[in-house]
């Protein structure tokens, strides 16, 4: 199989966080920051490497702060390894 | 005065946690952006509040079906007031609870045109149940989104005729009571017997898959306008964190165990032969 990379970029200027994003993810990828924006909202950050690109946290995304990106690297393909035995 | 402390925000953007990936983020590699039909300022809406959502979806609708000139919105009373502030369509505003009677107007004026109301249940389900009632039995060809959060959001959350049974509001504070004040008023199946109305789906905007559903019942339902079928109403129900005082992930646990039982997903009618 193919390896599938994502990312996301949030627009942490209009985020809410309203943290609807965190439960979307299946890859518990997004967490609050401990920052706040300019509207004094704490906002939605990436916190691991495991995001796979589903956009779940997009379709949810009220504001529609999260751009997602996807992309399948067919060069990485998993080498199958076969064990002879003697 | 002591001094404060305020985030750099060019710093942050660029000093993003993690680092993100140049090699993924490129024009080609995008599955999600905002759609283009949605202007490009903030919402006033309160945070996880799903009428935002739901201006997005149904924007997301109208620039995958490419009707953006094609289609004139009529925007409520209520929190989704602004509308047209957001849609980057034609819009007219309509007096509380008037949007399906100028939605009747605008489309018997230009046939041709795709028209949409967005109303909230105070909106639709109370102070504009006539006009409502009526534009369905006359089968008017427009669509109704109706946002059902059982509550009047905007007004500081009094009761709603959608409001659940025991559901405690500015209005009902001690929960509302059956017996004095009725029963929430099913408006959707109510309407779906109407021989003027072509198709009546409810949904909802609290999880990916049914975001996912929602938007492809409301592309369904422009395009039975288009074939000319009558009146379609696609209902979602959804939140208001504010007035249920709770936070949004609370409220989407609310729509979830309370809501949804009592106002089931699915479609309540559809076009005969689809
Ligand atoms: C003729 C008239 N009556 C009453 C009001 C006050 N009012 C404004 S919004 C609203 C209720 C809105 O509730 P809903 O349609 O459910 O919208 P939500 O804010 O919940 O989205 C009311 C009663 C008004 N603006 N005009
Ligand atoms: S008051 Fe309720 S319906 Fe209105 S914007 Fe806030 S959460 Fe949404
Ligand atoms: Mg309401």
């Amino acid at each position: 199989m193919a390896k599938v990379m994502g990312e996301i970029i949030i627009d942490i200027e209009r985020c809410k966080g309203c943290e609807l994003c965190f439960d979307a993810c299946p890859k518990e990828a997004i967490q609050l920051s401990d920052t706040i924006n300019s509207k004094g909202y704490q906002f939605a950050i990436k916190v691991n490497d495991l995001c796979n690109g589903c956009a779940s946290c997009a379709l949810v995304c009220p504001d529609a702060v999260i751009t997602v990106y996807r992309k399948v690297d067919k060069a990485k393909r998993p080498v199958k390894v076969i064990e002879i035995e003697d | 005065m002591s001094e404060r402390t305020y985030v750099d925000i060019e710093a942050e953007l660029t000093d993003q946690p993690i680092n993100f990936d140049e090699d993924i983020c490129l024009a080609e590699n995008v599955v999600y952006v905002k759609p283009q039909t949605l202007i490009d300022i903030p919402m006033h809406y309160c945070p996880g509040c799903g009428h935002s959502t739901a201006h997005k979806i149904l924007m997301e609708v109208v620039d995958e079906m490419g009707i953006q000139e094609e289609i004139i919105g009529v925007a409520p009373v209520g929190c989704s007031v602004f509308a047209y502030h957001y849609m980057n369509v034609d819009m007219q505003e309509a007096a509380h609870g008037r949007a399906c009677a100028v939605a009747t107007g605008i489309k018997r004026i230009m046939p041709e045109k795709y028209v949409f109301t967005y109303q909230g249940d105070g909106d639709l389900a109370a102070i504009g149940t006539a006009e409502t009632v009526h534009a369905a039995n006359r089968g008017e060809n427009i669509l109704v989104v109706f946002i059902n959060n059982g509550i009047y959001g905007m007004t500081s959350g009094q009761m709603a005729p959608t409001t659940l049974p025991g559901m405690v509001t500015t209005t009902s504070p001690y929960g509302r009571d059956v017996k004095t004040q009725g029963h929430p008023l099913y408006i959707s199946n109510l309407l779906a017997n109407l021989p003027g109305v072509a198709y009546v789906s409810r949904h909802s905007v609290h999880t990916p898959n049914n975001v996912r559903k929602a938007k492809k019942s409301l592309a369904k339902a422009l395009e039975y306008q288009k074939q000319g079928l009558g009146f379609c109403l696609v209902e979602i129900v959804t939140n208001c964190p504010s007035n249920w005082k709770m936070t949004p992930k609370q409220s989407n646990q609310f729509v979830e165990e309370k809501m949804i039982p009592f106002y089931p997903l699915g479609d309540i009618k559809v076009p005969e032969g689809k």
